[in-house]
């Protein structure tokens, strides 16, 4: 059998559905074998390799499966970087098959030859070059393995073309379930979970944080049990989001830079801090030794580097946090901190006051991103699959999309923080979800970095509702110029072609509004809709996304507006 | 004569021990997490182990414990890599090797060759016409001490090698860790079976 054939052979006994990707000269044998394979994959055509990548994650992050992407040599290779990147330190399970020169060729500087092994060695969990058809299995069942199992990640397979046209034997397919140096879920330590639980009981000013390792561990439900049951106040990461309802008690929102005024400053007071499967990033802490100056933290990841990286914790449990919080559960004793969270009443009230209900529910002036993402809330029921760009418009719908409860309905370029990850993100994130709206809230400038992707939609039909924010400006970026570069909005004014006409040229329902009184009818609209859908929302120019803890500041420095502080 | 690194000269000396599979590129892998942070690999050494197909790192750099234990857990966290350790040079038995090249002439002229040779307990490898080749093993302080004594005759050539060690426990650590991954993998293989 060819080896293009026994990849696809793999892959199908992977249980792989879809594909993304893009054709080109090393990889052609490949896609010449695949095209015997309609009935086994669907095989989404992008624009741009990028977009196979950007829609790979949104799959991977909704479905929970391995995203497949399948790209050609050099510039198609180099074009996936940064979405393997996104992936690495979002923790998002992928495989990256690449063409590659054959292997007489490699170190020549051959057309389109990228030594693709050495640009991914650091932002991924693993990379190997298929030098042999012999070797596909192995490589394939290995790949599906580490990607999907401990924390997950990127994987890249370099696929010379010689092991793509040459023959070897195609045996029983055997899904590779463990590998001698590695230990995907470390066994727990007893011990720390006393030390933890111990902690729990006896701590007075307790707070918990969420983060994506919940999402990614399946620990949705006992995360839930556990909050309620140390009636804990408590906060989700920017990727946490969606893992508990929105409305649940005792929830205060994302924390972190634009986070919750309650939840930030909660923290600083706080004598015990439990955050479970997240990185403790400098977007959530701010300088670490300013960071909860007062609190004992344990810290539960399954990945034991990310333990002390940042935050020196007190109790360090290395281990998948659905069993930890397992463990620990039966020996939490049911407690209430109402007064302990209700100190903090005051806070929620400035909040509401000056930043949400100016944002959410403004009665004059242009249009507002925060009454848009509301208002989709209010249409959806919280109910719909949210996929933002980086940025204002980001932060915005991490702050007031409502979630139900239906895990992975958040999703978002986290860690690195990926401009033009919205639109293929969100098509791959419908495509994993067709029966599920999908809302996808993107700036002027993101939209424009992947815009060809429209074609993608034009191509598959996929039907998802963009919401492009146009403030004419990149907003974040003007923000940061507005109050740390002395208003000197240095290349951040942007022009936007007209979006209607672009829809039009795609065959895409579009609609434009500038009004409040328009917005009703207009989400009401692109809700109803059956097919793919622009919303282009004019909004103010000078957008801001408030509360915000400046950067190099301890996470209770809080702006609340332009002139106010907290 | 020993020139640190100006950032890092005042921390102390850590010893990385790594065990990883005999895979291509794993130098790379390692290579680039002390890249990443900026920090200079001080020696490197790379054999075989005393467990079958294991290969051994010896790494040594300056730079804090609190440094050195995140540099250490993000090595493992390399999926080829098996296990990796930091120790300080009380923990572990270590050595190191240099080669002296200095002209012959010198030498011979000089009456206190002999005593420099029994101080040092060096060997001589190879002698000719103009060049004679000098071995000390020891820790770094013997060997640059020699260096430092045999300058006086204009040192041709100087080698030193990485830092080889082993540690105090009976034997490989590693070896744990290994037996555990095999019984786990017998579990891994019975649940299918039973399946």
């Amino acid at each position: 059998m060819l080896g293009s054939e026994i990849l696809f052979q793999c892959l199908k006994a992977e249980g792989t559905k879809k594909i993304f990707g893009y054709p080109g000269g090393a990889i052609m044998p490949v896609f010449d074998a695949l095209y015997d394979h309609d009935d086994d994959f669907d095989t989404v055509l992008v624009r741009h390799e990028q977009g196979a990548i950007h829609a790979a994650q949104g799959y991977a992050r909704v479905s929970g499966e391995v995203g497949v992407v399948i790209v050609t040599s050099g510039p198609g290779a180099t074009n996936v970087i940064t979405g393997i990147a996104d992936a690495n330190i979002d923790s998002t399970p992928l495989v990256v098959i690449t063409g590659q020169v054959g292997t007489g060729a490699l170190g020549t500087d051959a057309f389109q030859e990228t030594d693709f092994i050495g640009m991914t060695l650091p932002i991924t969990k693993w990379n190997y070059q298929i030098n042999r058809p012999e070797d596909i299995e192995w490589a394939v069942a290995r790949a599906f393995y580490l990607a999907k199992s401990g924390r997950p990640g990127p994987v890249v397979l370099d696929f010379p073309k010689n092991a793509q046209t040459h023959e070897a034997e195609f045996t029983d397919y055997k899904p590779c379930n463990f590998i001698r140096s590695y230990q995907p879920v470390p066994a727990v330590d007893p011990d720390r979970v006393w030390e933890a639980v111990n902690l729990i009981n006896t701590s007075q000013r307790p707070f918990i944080i969420g983060g994506q390792g919940i999402i990614l561990g399946h620990a949705e439900k006992e995360f839930r049990e556990f909050v309620e049951k140390t009636g804990a106040p408590f906060g989700t990461t920017l990727l946490g989001l969606s893992a508990v309802p929105s409305d649940m008690p005792h929830y205060l929102g994302m924390i972190g830079m634009h986070g919750s005024v309650v939840s930030n400053k909660l923290q600083q007071q706080a004598d015990l801090i439990v955050v479970i499967g997240c990185r403790l990033a400098d977007r959530v802490t701010g300088p670490v030794n300013q960071y909860a100056p007062l609190a004992k933290i344990i810290h539960i990841d399954i990945d034991a580097s990310e333990l002390g990286k940042n935050v020196k914790t007190d109790v360090a449990i290395c281990g998948d946090c659905k069993e930890v919080l397992s463990k620990m559960l039966p020996h939490i004793y049911k407690n209430d901190f109402q007064s302990w969270i209700h100190g903090f009443d005051f806070y929620q009230d400035v909040e509401n006051r000056k930043v949400i209900d100016p944002e959410v529910h403004p009665s004059e002036g242009p249009l507002h991103m925060g009454e848009v993402i509301d208002k989709v809330a209010e249409v959806s029921g919280g109910d719909a699959i949210v996929v933002t760009d980086v940025g204002q418009n980001q932060m915005l719908a991490a702050r007031y999309a409502k979630f139900n409860g239906t895990t992975r309905s958040f999703i978002s370029s986290g860690g690195l923080g990926t401009m033009g990850f919205c639109l293929p993100a969100a098509i791959g994130a419908k495509i994993a979800a067709p029966q599920r709206q999908v809302v996808a809230f993107v700036g002027d400038g993101g939209i424009q970095m992947t815009i060809e992707e429209l074609g993608t939609i034009m191509q598959e039909g996929t039907a998802v509702k963009i919401v492009i924010f146009d403030n004419t400006w990149l907003g974040n970026v003007r923000q940061w110029q507005e109050l740390f570069f002395a208003k000197r909005y240095s290349y951040t004014k942007m022009l936007s072609p007209d979006y209607l006409k672009l829809a039009e040229a795609y065959g895409i329902r579009a609609r434009r509004i500038t009004q409040r009184d328009e917005v009703d009818a207009a989400v009401r609209e692109m809700y109803a809709a059956e097919g793919p859908f622009i919303l282009h929302v004019c909004v103010e120019e000078d957008s801001m996304v408030y509360p915000m803890v400046p950067p190099g500041q301890p996470i209770d420095h809080i702006l609340l507006n332009r002139s106010e502080k907290i | 004569m020993e020139i640190k690194d100006k950032k890092t000269a005042d921390f102390p000396l850590w010893t990385l021990t790594v065990f990883t599979e005999n895979n291509v590129g794993l130098l790379n892998q390692i290579a680039i997490i002390f890249t990443r942070r900026n920090i200079n690999i001080w020696s490197l050494s790379v054999s075989s182990s005393s467990i079958e197909g294991v290969h051994k790192f010896t790494i040594t750099c300056h730079t804090t414990e609190d440094m050195i234990r995140k540099i250490v857990l993000q090595i493992e966290k390399r999926i080829d890599v098996i296990k990796a350790f930091y120790y300080s040079d009380d923990e572990i038995i270590y050595q190191e090797i240099a080669l002296y090249k200095v002209p012959t002439d010198a030498l011979l002229n000089d009456i206190n060759f002999e005593q420099l040779i029994r101080k040092y307990n060096c060997r001589i490898l190879e002698i000719n016409s103009t060049f004679a080749v000098l071995e000390k093993t020891g820790h770094c302080d013997e060997t640059i001490a020699l260096y430092n004594d045999l300058e006086r005759y204009g040192v041709l050539q100087y080698v030193r090698s990485g830092r080889v060690s082993v540690t105090k426990s009976t034997r490989e650590q590693v070896s744990v860790f290994l037996e555990e991954q095999e019984l786990r993998r017998r579990e891994i293989e019975q649940k299918i079976e039973s399946k």
